[in-house]
């Protein structure tokens, strides 16, 4: 993963309440077993005119020319609720969306992002909005930072400080392998489970039942 | 010791370790994949050239694309999807997993199997990247759904790095009316605290009226956990838990079983326990519960009406967006809406509770004419039991389609959908836009809602028809 310091581009507002996994990725655009090869299915239903065609849309904001380069999203409440499809993260992410700003999102869809380089803040709603607002009035030079080093945001001349858990954001500065990490406690790993074996037996002796 | 609540419990006999960034490393007891998000796990996993720590404690099914269709193989309707069912099982058997595969009389959907074969237990900790794995909370243990980079990390280490959220305790009590059912308390929860209600805690559900559910209705009522964007959802395991789970064919035997009966037997939030927050719902005053936008927190009761958007508890742009997309206007009765189609189905509502409580309904009546009615079983084994019932005459004999088991039309892939725009009545968990089809119309609500409007041909109230 590569790792993430600070980022100034286009921001796309879509500040939608709930906006959902299937709206980011529609389930009948995840049509092999593969991470990439998502991004053209990228919020599908509403950037094309229909339903697995590829006719844009031109009221869609991705389809708008200012907001082509857009590297940041800036969502309404709960955004990436729904399905934990990781699909709809690496689709953002193939896309070419490096953050994405909104008051608050699915717990899952916030894993997703922190283990993909994506950076989730979270702003007020009110903020969101306003920068929403600042941001159409001219996207393409009203551009937003997102500084993780400094846990800031800024735009308009002023700066927002966010909140990120240390591990997601030291995951995200690094750019860190969580699995590579995990293994080198296995030792630890290999001792809890000697112990909680004898504490519960019925975790680690599984039999296939009669029927099988 | 001071109190601990349920999910303190849970926790700390799970933690391995507190890591620096604050975090936990918690140990994972069982690993559940699936076609759809699992097959992508195993493949990147063994593409990163890692082994799967524990095999024994990994469990697979074949249930979002396989086809729900009798005499149905490794096709599918959708497009590309035999790829999916044929890339898992080469997977599987290449890590040495467990595998429902799609011919195997326990296959079923992950959350209705994992219960009902013992594979989860009380106290168990048990992840799946699927959102729904919260369902399995309703036994005791702590169950979450994880994306597929996050299952690679359970496989490959057997623990996941886990940041602890806030504790809520939501306490349905009082006494349960008739006709009101689980998947009414949770639709009500989400109406009035909101679909992001949730966020950031784990929530147990407890009361009264929680306690006087059966299992079935209890994993009906964690299953909604995550569309009030919790972690998980949890209950405190009891005597009926342990009767629910003895015999199994996961479940332990013989001398494990008492030992481990003694040890859940202490899973419970003590008398003090703190949580961060705390909220009691009477059930005495609730009524079934519909949908009628695209948020499962866009629910109202069966005989109200399409609210005002300052009452609708959403911004005006998504309240707009939802009015236009369900094709509704404010002031309008549910019940007043004809349905094209009704479907029982899903990991919410296709256990054998749920089709013994439809079936009540629909023996000796008939579906309107002009709507399409299926009956997905969530499991072989349900399907198995409800033939030994006769459910499935009634069912067929109403008019509803009989299928085998699958997530089937709970969601669009592609494949098999409801008609564009037709309006469903649904006893799944989201109503979101084109979930089930291409710009279908979703309204979620409880197996007795969708029985009641397939016979009525529209959106109608279960409470006014007599079980047979
Ligand atoms: S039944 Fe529906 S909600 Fe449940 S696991 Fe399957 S697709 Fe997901």
């Amino acid at each position: 993963m590569e790792p993430f310091k600070s980022l100034t581009a286009v921001a796309a507002p879509i500040v939608r309440a709930n906006v959902d996994t299937d709206i980011i990725i529609p389930s009948r655009e995840m049509k092999s077993v593969s991470k990439t090869g998502l991004a053209a299915g990228l919020f599908a239903g509403w950037r094309y005119t229909t339903i697995g065609g590829r006719e844009p849309n031109p009221d869609f904001v991705l389809n708008r020319a200012e907001y082509g380069s857009a590297q940041i999203i800036l969502g309404g409440e709960n955004f990436g609720c729904g399905s934990s499809r990781e699909h709809a993260v690496w689709a953002l992410h193939e896309y070419g969306f490096r953050a994405v700003i909104a008051p608050s999102f699915s717990p899952i869809f916030f894993g997703n992002c922190v283990r993909n380089g994506i950076v989730p803040v979270r702003l007020p709603v009110a903020t969101v909005q306003a920068l929403a607002a600042w941001v159409e009035r001219d996207p393409a030079q009203h551009r937003i930072t997102v500084d993780l080093q400094n846990a800031v945001v800024r735009a308009d001349d002023r700066e927002h400080a966010f909140e990120l858990d240390p591990e997601s954001r030291d995951m995200l500065l690094e750019g860190l392998d969580a699995i590579a990490l995990t293994l080198k406690q296995r030792a630890v790993i290999e001792e809890f489970w000697q112990r909680d074996r004898r504490a519960r037996p019925w975790i680690y002796e599984i039999e296939e039942g009669a029927s099988r | 010791m001071s109190p601990r609540s349920l999910f303190e419990k849970l926790w700390q006999s799970h933690l391995v370790q507190q890591l620096e960034g604050g975090a936990a490393l918690l140990a994972i007891d069982r690993i559940f994949l699936h076609e759809r998000t699992g097959s992508v796990a195993l493949k990147s996993l063994a593409a990163a050239g890692r082994k799967i720590a524990d095999p024994s404690r990994v469990f697979c099914t074949m249930d979002h694309i396989v086809d729900t269709f009798p005499g149905r193989g490794d096709e599918t309707r959708m497009p590309g999807g035999s790829a999916f069912i044929l890339e898992t099982r080469a997977a599987a058997r290449a890590a040495g997993i467990h595998l429902f595969d799609v011919r195997d009389p326990l296959q079923g959907i992950v959350h209705v199997i994992s219960p009902e074969l013992g594979i989860v237990l009380p106290g168990a900790t048990v992840v799946c990247p699927d959102s729904h794995t919260c369902t399995q909370g309703a036994l005791g243990a702590l169950a979450w759904g994880i994306g597929s980079t996050e299952a690679e990390h359970a496989l490959a280490t057997g623990t996941l790095r886990v940041t602890r959220p806030k504790t809520m305790r939501v306490r349905f009590e009082g006494q349960r009316p008739a006709g009101v059912t689980a998947k009414d308390f949770a639709l009500a929860l989400i109406a009035r605290y909101g679909s992001a209600g949730g966020n950031g805690y784990a929530v147990e559900f407890a009361g009264s009226a929680v306690r006087a559910l059966d299992i079935e209705a209890r994993l009906t009522l964690c299953n909604m956990a995550t569309e009030f964007s919790a972690m998980t959802g949890l209950i405190a395991p009891d005597e009926h838990t342990f009767e629910y789970l003895r015999g199994r064919d996961f479940a332990p035997e013989g001398a494990t079983w008492d030992h481990a009966v003694t040890a859940w037997r202490e899973l419970s939030s003590d008398v003090g326990a703190h949580f961060d927050m705390d909220i009691e719902i009477d059930v005495s005053t609730l009524a079934p519960m519909i949908t009628w936008g695209t948020s499962p927190q866009h629910a109202v009761a069966i005989d109200g009406v399409v609210p005002e958007q300052s009452a609708s508890g959403t911004g005006p742009e998504a309240y707009a967006r939802a009015l236009q997309y369900m094709d509704l206007a404010p002031g309008t009765a549910l019940t007043s809406l004809p349905i094209a189609a009704a479907f029982i189905g899903s990991c919410t509502n296709s256990r054998i509770s749920d089709l013994r409580r439809a079936a009540a309904l629909l023996r000796g009546r008939k579906v309107a004419s002009g709507v399409r009615a299926i009956c997905v079983p969530g499991s072989m084994s349900v399907k198995r039991q409800a033939e030994a019932e006769g459910l499935d005459k009634i069912f067929v004999e109403a008019g509803f389609e009989w299928r085998e088991s699958g997530c089937s039309m709970c969601f669009f892939a592609g494949g098999e959908s409801f008609g564009a725009r037709e309006r469903v009545v649904s006893s799944t968990n989201r109503n979101f836009e084109s979930r089930q089809g291409p710009e279908t119309r979703t309204h979620i609500a409880s197996p007795e809602t969708v029985a009641a409007s397939a016979i009525a041909g529209h959106i109608a109230d279960a409470r006014a028809l007599q079980p047979r």
